[in-house]
């Protein structure tokens, strides 16, 4: 098996896994930072997201291999204190239900505020349409968003 | 085992021993189910050992930890039941903890009668059963303190009151905090009497019904660590897959062990009956190894009645069932005489309706850590589960040890929705933990989750209707044709009821509206389905067919679907009153352009509810988008109001998947679908704006999680009526039904 470097919430980690291990499973399992959920392992509906480089990705989707060299931020450091502005503004707006695909909702909302600060409701929506939430909180996910982006 | 902490709450993974010991303080407790009131054991904090478990414990740091007896899966009990309890505490909520009830039915059993003392999460039915003997427990425990005060301070306990975790003697000014309070009283062998007189009045209540209290499990559900099943990891485990058998009694052939052992980190290949283990090192291992068995197995399903099952072929064969002149129904539901009055009917409708088999799609795929003993005469297991006392009683008898030799630990779910009711995956786990000597955590691909479905039931209605010369209407009969999920879920349950699917059924009744003569029956299907509890339970599909119907009495009649529901609930109040509320709220009588609108009310164990659907329609693909959905609810009185609006929120968008997208379908008895791309769910693009209303009743606290999935089907398909003059008869409303319908 192989010994893979891979950089998490600004630590460098050792992992034995294979190179087309999806870094999924390798976060969730070997370095059990469990905030980063399995839903699909297709890439289809979003609970996996996490940041490679800032940019937003379907963690099952992606092999070790890929994320090798870049900076890869789970929902576990996303902020220092778990008050980021989406994360306070989740609270805020009570979003969480079961609550199993916020850590992607809010993965996948965070790299949207990086790149624009005041997304419209028509970008919000386009941008969070691959995370599905099935107890039905899109409607304040929106909120929380607009929400952050305001408070940010 | 996972020891990370979560901040405030959820302190799932201690146990019930280390618990009672570490905390050196008071604990209360109380029977419910049996001898409701008063009945309790003495300081069981000094006795770890004791059979009764705490439902109230005050540290002596001043936290109080409410056990609470329901799973946690998004409906948001884990909070309420414990605001319950401390509000008659007068307990300081900023010091409140919950943590889970183990399954013991007879300490934690729900009096709801539906469960009669049973305990599991399902049917929305928790608030209503527990609400009372909660405050009971919780007035009880506030009792103890201050009777353990007034013999200290040598006062009249006249004399003290109590305020956010301290006990008070306004006299003398002397105020002491419920954690010391716990450093020196003690629990009297039988707790104190608490009648009804001796509860606050709703107007005295401090944290009931507060609008500013949020969920205490939302912060952990933000940062990463709320921990669900799938999130366990216990020293010494290995992984499993589980190839799962299309349907019950199909067996694997061409099992390709050997190139699936081939796979670094698998380490066994296990055939069992309700699939193909595989078991490794790695999940990725095992996932490797499952899809090499997945791409040559076969399933012998000789002798197998679900293999003859296609949905396409069931759907005629229903009806015919239906209306065969020797079909054997069994009554549900009765108000007079509904067949004589259709005999004397001047006029009468008929409508057929019909709904797909749906699939949970609760996004934390079904998963558990089992552990055995090594004498095989008890388990641990980990897991998320709507019905622990199950899982435990499931695993005994795989087992052949007794339930108390199964200890679960709850943890939270990833969406329950009904899926994680039934057992079969605690099952499995506990059986592959058992055969191969090794700790397991199983989990499921999403591919095997669906394929192990258990589908809300495909469903059949053929309703008449029949008005009088004036007009009125006097006869309603409603007959479904169904396979019976009770017959599955609860098969002691269905036998003791003569047959009658007390899930599967459950809305066909109509105890609102004042139609005089009323039946209400169904017509079993035996096909092998292993259908299961779904939200909004048999109303979910069944207010589809009753209020669409009753849309068509309101055309026959001439008059506003509106008036039509107004009239026929003029005298109950709490009905009549959400129908209005819903009405108001959409201002109906505005027309808009393009759009049309579509009402309908619905009633689950005694919550009420009203939708109104605003909708457009794309004619050349059939597709249809609701734009706007108002729903008002009455729930009794209201615990926690944000959550009952979010739980409306969450429930009508549950509604509008299943009512527009959701169908899954079964060819040879096999699930035809496999992820989210062939069984897609609402997204946000199909949002509309929900406007939510609670109307305020005297009435009893009742449930949430289920009422706001039922009014929104038939709001849709009227409100097509009201655009298009078509008729959607056919749950989902797809694109491609919508079309065939207008052609």
């Amino acid at each position: 098996m192989a010994s893979v470097a891979i950089s998490v919430n600004g630590n460098t980690v050792q992992v034995e896994a294979e190179p087309e291990t999806p870094l999924l499973w390798v976060l969730r399992e070997h370095l059990k930072l469990t905030g980063t959920k399995f839903g699909c392992g297709e890439g289809l509906c979003g609970a996996c997201t996490i940041h490679l480089d800032g940019v937003a990705v379907r963690s099952c989707k992606t092999p070790i291999a890929k994320a090798q060299g870049k900076k890869i931020t789970t929902i576990e450091g996303l902020s220092a204190n778990g008050d980021h502005p989406l994360q306070k503004a989740f609270i805020a707006e009570q979003v969480p239900q079961c609550g199993y695909c916020q850590s992607g909702q809010i993965m996948q909302a965070a790299a949207l505020l990086t790149k624009n600060k005041h997304p419209k409701r028509e970008q919000i929506v386009a941008h969070m349409n691959g995370n599905i939430c099935r107890c039905g909180t899109y409607q304040r996910i929106v909120r929380a968003i607009q929400r952050a982006a305001k408070e940010a | 085992m996972n020891k990370r902490s979560n901040p405030g709450i959820l302190e799932t993974t201690v146990s019930r021993r280390e618990f009672l010991a570490g905390m050196g303080g008071l604990t209360f407790t109380i029977a419910l189910g049996g001898g409701l009131l008063g009945r309790a054991s003495g300081a069981l904090a000094a006795e770890p050992a004791a059979r009764l478990s705490a439902w109230v414990t005050i540290g002596t740091d001043d936290i109080v930890t409410m056990t609470v007896p329901a799973a946690e899966m998004g409906q948001g009990t884990l909070t309420s039941l414990a605001l319950i309890l401390a509000e008659e505490l007068d307990a300081d909520w900023s010091k409140v903890k919950a943590v889970f009830a183990p399954p013991n039915p007879k300490v934690y059993g729900n009096p709801h009668p539906l469960l009669n003392g049973g305990q599991a999460s399902l049917a929305s039915i928790a608030i209503a059963g527990y609400y009372k003997p909660l405050r009971i427990n919780g007035a009880q425990a506030r009792r103890v303190l201050l009777d353990a005060v007034a013999a200290r301070w040598e006062v009249p306990v006249g004399e003290l009151t109590t305020d956010s975790n301290k006990v008070v003697h306004a006299k003398s000014g002397l105020r002491i905090a419920y954690g010391e309070i716990a450093k020196f009283a003690t629990v009297p062998a039988e707790l104190p009497k608490i009648g009804e007189s001796d509860l606050k009045k709703p107007a005295q209540f401090r944290l009931i019904g507060r609008q500013d209290i949020g969920r205490i499990d939302v912060p952990s559900k933000v940062n990463g660590s709320a921990v669900f099943g799938i999130d366990v990891q216990v020293p010494g485990m290995v992984y499993a897959s589980v190839l799962e058998s299309p349907m019950e009694g199909a067996k694997a052939e061409n099992v390709n062990a050997a190139d699936a052992m081939k796979v670094p980190g698998v380490t066994r290949v296990i055939p069992l009956p309700f699939g193909v283990a595989v078991l490794g090192t790695t999940v990725e291992a095992t996932r490797a190894g499952r899809a090499v068995l997945k791409a040559k197995v076969t399933w012998n399903t000789t002798g197998v009645d679900a293999a003859k099952f296609d949905s396409e072929k069931a759907r005629q064969e229903y009806d015919r069932d239906g209306r065969d002149p020797n079909a054997k129904p069994l009554e549900w539901f009765k108000k007079g005489d509904g067949a004589a009055a259709l005999g004397r009917a001047t006029k009468v409708l008929e409508g057929t309706y019909a709904s797909e088999h749906c699939y949970h799609a609760q996004m934390e795929p079904m998963n558990c850590v089992a552990k055995v003993a090594a004498d095989g005469q008890s388990a641990e297991i980990w897991t998320g589960t709507q019905f622990g006392a199950l899982a435990a009683g499931v695993a005994s008898g795989i087992l052949k040890t007794t339930p108390d030799k199964i200890r679960v630990h709850s943890q939270l779910l990833g969406g329950g929705y009904g899926r994680r009711i039934a057992p079969d995956i605690i099952a499995q786990a506990v059986v592959i933990a058992n055969v191969s000597k090794q700790t397991v955590k199983l989990i499921l691909t999403r591919e095997d989750d669906m394929a192990a479905a258990r589908p809300r039931p495909m469903t059949h209605h053929i309703i008449k209707a029949g008005l009088d010369a004036g007009g009125n209407l006097i006869g309603w009969h409603h007959r479904i044709v169904a396979e019976n999920v009770d017959a599955i879920a609860a098969p002691p349950r269905f036998k003791a009821s003569g047959g009658k699917d007390l899930i599967g059924w459950r809305g066909l009744e109509l105890p609102h509206y004042s139609i005089p003569n009323a039946l209400a029956e169904g017509v079993r299907e035996i096909r092998g389905m292993r259908v299961q509890p779904f939200r909004g339970i048999g109303a979910g599909h069944n207010k589809f067919a009753v209020e669409s119907f009753l849309d068509e009495v309101a055309q026959a009649k001439g008059v506003d679907p509106l008036a039509l529901r107004l009239e026929l609930t003029k005298d109950d109040a709490r009905a009549n009153a959400v129908i209005r509320a819903a009405a108001e709220m959409s201002d109906w009588k505005r027309k808009r352009k393009g759009r049309g609108l579509g009402i309908a009310f619905s009633e689950y164990h005694d919550t009420l509810a009203a939708g109104v659907a605003e909708v457009s329609l794309d004619r050349k693909t059939g597709k249809i988008r609701v734009h706007n959905y108002w729903v008002a609810v009455d729930p009794g009185l209201v615990v926690q109001p944000e959550n009952v609006h979010a739980q409306l929120e969450g429930g009508s968008v549950f509604g509008l998947s299943v009512a527009l997208i959701e169908e899954l379908t079964f060819k040879n008895g096999a699930v035809v679908q496999s992820n989210f791309h062939d069984y897609p769910v609402l997204r946000m693009s199909d949002m509309p704006q929900i406007h939510t209303r609670i109307v305020a009743s005297n009435a009893p606290p009742t449930g949430m999680g289920e009422i706001g999935v039922m009014p929104v089907a038939p709001a849709i398909a009227n409100a097509v009526f009201q655009l298009t003059g078509k008729r959607l008869r056919h749950l989902p409303m797809s694109p491609q039904r919508v079309k065939k319908a207008l052609a």
